[in-house]
């Protein structure tokens, strides 16, 4: 049966969709993209819809899935390319799919995975250096004491 | 009888008849640009074409023998709807025509036999003929009409790029969902276009708002944010304010100006921001970077 590619450039997975998907497709592909999130401990996923010219709403709700599970796994998932009439037809449907940060292609894709990963560092680099401070304060008054 | 039928009578007297004729159509001829040279012209020309016309014996606009006349009639009908003449003008065409050539079947007329076999026929082609024109008029009319109100809804629906990476949208007019479709469908292409991150819908040139264009703006930002770029809404005087909150229509997730000035300040910010913050990133890291050398100094040192 037909798969999805799934290429890793650092520490981004990319998903290049080239094909009409079908929905057994789509299922395939979401359970290869978390094992080779799990494989890889990939930060971010950039999966490519520009190709796509139908996605009905069983393809919405797995790519939003998608993205919930990868979150779980700690990665980000941008979806790009989404085609102007694909955007109407989600839109028209309901599926205005507001969990998924989507971009307009591949390279807006990367920056906006990088922002958010740094952002995403940043607060957790902050977050230990606080509690660092905090177990330095209370050294320091222990020594004191 | 013979010698006095239409034909006949169209064959001989055709010089006067286009000279009455012309003669009654002159008042219209000052209008619209039409000479009377272009007049005698056209008249002369119909009179030949009804002269073969008769002659092949067809006797309504559905023969294919008729096509050529037809084909005239609906030229003059389109040349004076363009020339600006009213609907009675143009049918005056083929009416006043019948005015001059009925007296002169009087003769015939007040026969039974050839009332029926010439006079009649010949009154009733011309009718049809005229009414022809009239049909034409109104085709042609409408056409104008389509060609217009298509021609409003491109128009009226520009998508500007005045920034880079910011397009501009100034809606003007009633949105309805055709013109919503019209203007998604060009913002999205032009978001593809441009890859632009930020568009300004301008709303200062729409009159009411109410739930329906409400909910087709909401789906135009939804559509956009889908393609990776933001909206911000400009132009919401303050009428559209208060309906929109009366109407309970949820904008909170949309950022919205009064202005477009203040739209494109936040669009300039917009874009800048996320210079700043990478920026802002950078700085941090270099501050961390130094902070742990000086660390390590200092612990060196003590050592």
């Amino acid at each position: 049966m037909e798969k999805i590619p799934i290429i890793k450039v650092g520490d981004t997975l990319l998903v290049s969709i080239q094909t009409d998907l079908q929905d057994q497709i789509a299922m395939t592909m979401q359970t290869d993209l978390l094992g080779r999130i799990e494989q890889t401990s990939a930060r971010g996923v950039i999966i490519d819809i520009s190709v796509v010219d139908i996605v009905d709403s069983f393809l919405g709700r797995v790519l939003s899935e998608t993205a919930s599970m990868a979150r779980i796994m700690n990665a980000v998932v941008v979806v790009v390319g989404i085609q102007p009439s694909v955007a109407i037809t989600l839109v028209e449907l309901g599926l205005e799919l507001k969990q998924i940060p989507t971009a307009l292609n591949v390279e807006r894709g990367l920056q906006l995975l990088r922002e958010r990963i740094a952002w995403e560092d940043h607060a957790v680099a902050d977050d230990a250096e606080s509690r660092e401070l905090g177990r330095e304060e209370e050294r320091a008054r222990n020594g004191h004491g | 009888m013979k010698g006095q039928k239409f034909p006949d009578i169209l064959r001989k007297r055709t010089d006067e008849i286009l000279e009455n004729w012309v003669k009654r159509q002159l008042p219209l001829a000052g209008k619209g640009g039409i000479t009377p040279d272009e007049l005698r012209r056209q008249c002369a020309e119909f009179l030949n074409l009804l002269e073969n016309v008769m002659q092949s014996g067809a006797s309504s606009p559905d023969d294919p023998k008729m096509a050529p006349i037809v084909e005239f009639l609906k030229e003059v009908s389109r040349d004076r709807v363009m020339k600006g003449f009213s609907p009675t003008e143009t049918a005056a065409f083929i009416f006043s025509l019948k005015e001059i050539v009925l007296p002169m079947l009087q003769p015939l007329a007040k026969n039974e036999e050839t009332f029926s076999s010439e006079v009649m026929p010949l009154s009733l082609l011309l009718d049809q003929m005229g009414l022809l024109t009239f049909e034409q008029y109104l085709n042609n009319r409408e056409e104008v009409i389509a060609r217009q109100q298509l021609d409003m809804t491109e128009l009226s629906t520009p998508v500007v790029k005045i920034w880079d990476g910011i397009l501009a949208l100034p809606l003007i007019g009633t949105l309805d969902s055709r013109r919503t479709m019209t203007v998604m469908e060009k913002l999205l292409q032009k978001i593809v276009d441009t890859t632009a991150t930020v568009a300004i819908l301008d709303i200062t040139g729409v009159p009411t708002v109410d739930t329906l264009v409400a909910n087709h703006i909401m789906k135009t930002v939804a559509a956009t944010r889908l393609l990776g770029a933001e909206v911000i809404i400009t132009g919401v005087s303050p009428a559209i304010a208060q309906t929109i909150v009366h109407l309970g229509v949820d904008l909170s997730g949309i950022q919205t100006r009064a202005t477009m000035a203040d739209g494109l300040k936040l669009a300039l910010r917009m874009t800048k921001q996320q210079m700043t913050e990478e920026a802002r990133n950078g700085v941090n890291l270099l501050e961390k970077g130094i902070a742990a050398t000086q660390a390590a100094q200092a612990r060196k040192g003590r050592s």
